[in-house]
């Protein structure tokens, strides 16, 4: 069967103007590829600033006009044209935002979410979409300032799924929500994918991926470094890249313990791996050249020794 | 102690439904107390009237059994906000900001590893991550006794969720710091409090 969303060798760079008219070019994302069957629920987990929500923004169209895309997305076997796009994008290919402030403030809920229609059928849809989410009729005569932060974000959600899409792009959808809410959302999500979506869930969450994923794809500097199945995380050993791994560390659950650092920014890394700066086992080969993201134990690793992870821990545990 | 006595609050238009209906909540100096309940229960509202941003319709919000604006010179509870970059002025660089709320002691600077080059950046040239450090550092004048978070690990990344944590249970430590930790992880309370409520 054909995947529903194919994105090969995606990057993005922004186009910026530095004293004068001197331009420099900003890569953000480089050399990704992602793919997400229909009936799948991926997750794309990465620091904030690793690139997750512009690859929301690529499938959908909708990035900045400053920036330049490369590489191929295709949708359902077919190449996602800026055309083909305009036509899908909410309706088949449906974005639950990431910000409470994508709502417009100067309309009440229910008109908004049901873009101008009046008729009972439309009304109907979205009061269910509502009333799944725990919202009811009430919420509709509200404007987005009366609504919490959580309230919003269920409505956001409602709007985007009451269309049966086929493609969901969940970026950071369940922040501010209490835990039986989020779930949920999550489960909904699934149902989603089990009856027949695919659903690509961005969030810097693992907790949440962990909760409703197949497969797991972690960010870290605007490339893909890990690729897992979500049973991979169950324990620090079966983790093959030493960021998952410190990820995997910092979990409340797993000790608490963070590494020391942030992510370079955007540019900053001109060759190698641009890990190194926070890496334990870095060596002299990491540092030239481009690493290349390869198949390891049923995964996917953007690291020059992988193996050495796994001893490394050996030793630990 | 900080305390809220019988506080009732409601938004205006709205006072047949309440936010808040007679809620009790004290925290004392070095306790760390975690608040829990669903999304709009209250949470934030509760904490906006702890330090002093509404006040309540009913009931009292006592620092010491005192009043809280009665209080001279930088407020003692500081509020620490979910969404970093709606906090910061973003006119103005992030050094200026700083300036305002006080000169932040080096040591702080440092443990918080805000970086010198930050300083003449503006808000949106930094990560959500960074900019929290920011807000630590601003609320953590010398004066201030308490702080409220609200939420304020739930928009960063695992990694920098523990590098903050992990300094401010230091700072509070060592200062007697008393925290009202509001946040949705049960994980995450289960590793910070040393109370539970729930709203």
């Amino acid at each position: 069967m054909k995947p529903i969303l194919e994105i090969e060798n995606l990057s993005i760079d922004f186009i910026q103007y530095e004293r004068g008219l001197r331009r420099r070019s900003l890569p953000v994302i480089r050399d990704l590829s992602l793919t997400v069957e229909a009936g799948q629920v991926v997750a794309v987990v990465g620091a904030s600033g690793s690139g997750k929500s512009l690859l929301a923004h690529a499938i959908l169209d909708i990035l900045p006009y400053n920036s330049r895309r490369e590489g191929i997305i295709r949708y359902d076997g077919e190449e996602l044209t800026q055309e083909r796009i305009q036509k899908l994008r909410g309706r088949e290919i449906v974005l639950v935002p990431q910000g409470v402030n994508y709502l417009d403030p100067l309309m009440k809920v229910g008109p908004q979410l049901r873009k101008g229609s009046r008729d009972a059928q439309t009304k109907k849809k979205y009061l269910d979409a509502l009333g799944r989410y725990g919202l009811d009729d009430a919420v509709q005569e509200l404007y987005p300032f009366e609504l919490s932060g959580g309230m919003a974000r269920r409505v956001l959600i409602a709007s985007a799924v009451a269309e049966s899409p086929r493609l969901v792009i969940a970026d950071e959808p369940t922040p501010g929500l209490d835990v039986s809410s989020a779930a949920r959302i999550l489960a909904h999500f699934r149902e989603l994918a089990e009856g027949g979506a695919g659903v690509l869930l961005i969030t810097h969450d693992l907790e949440t991926a962990l909760a409703a994923a197949d497969r797991v794809a972690v960010f870290y500097a605007g490339e893909t470094i890990e690729e897992a199945a979500a049973g991979d995380f169950a324990a620090e050993e079966l983790l093959r890249h030493p960021f998952t791994q410190a990820l995997w560390n910092a979990m409340p659950q797993h000790g608490f313990h963070p590494i020391p650092g942030a992510q370079p920014y955007p540019g900053e890394t001109k060759e190698g791996c641009p890990f190194a700066r926070q890496c334990g086992g870095c060596t002299e080969d990491c540092q030239t050249g481009s690493i290349p993201l390869r198949g390891f134990r049923g995964g996917l690793v953007r690291c020059l020794h992988p193996e050495r992870v796994q001893k490394r821990n050996g030793q630990d545990g | 102690m900080l305390e809220a006595r019988d506080v009732t609050f409601y938004y205006r238009g709205r006072k047949k439904s309440p936010v808040l209906d007679q809620v009790n909540l004290s925290v004392a100096p070095g306790e760390r107390v975690g608040l829990k309940g669903p999304s709009g229960r209250g949470k934030t509202t509760l904490c906006r009237l702890l330090a002093g941003y509404e006040r309540p319709r009913a009931g009292k919000v006592l620092l010491d059994g005192r009043a809280l604006d009665s209080f001279r010179g930088v407020c003692p509870v500081q509020m620490i906000w979910q969404h970093p970059e709606t906090v910061a002025d973003p006119l103005l660089p992030l050094g200026k900001t700083l300036e305002e709320a006080g000169a932040v002691e080096p040591r702080l600077m440092e443990a918080l590893h805000i970086e010198e080059g930050w300083l003449t950046r503006y808000p949106a040239e930094l990560s959500g991550g960074e900019l929290q450090r920011f807000c630590l550092a601003r609320a953590l004048h010398p004066s201030v006794r308490y702080l409220l978070c609200d939420e304020i690990s739930a928009m960063l990344d695992l990694v920098t969720q523990a590098q903050i944590w992990n300094f401010l249970l230091e700072e509070a430590e060592r200062r007697q710091l008393g925290l009202l930790i509001v946040s949705h992880s049960d994980a995450l309370l289960g590793r910070l409090c040393t109370r539970i409520v729930e709203l």
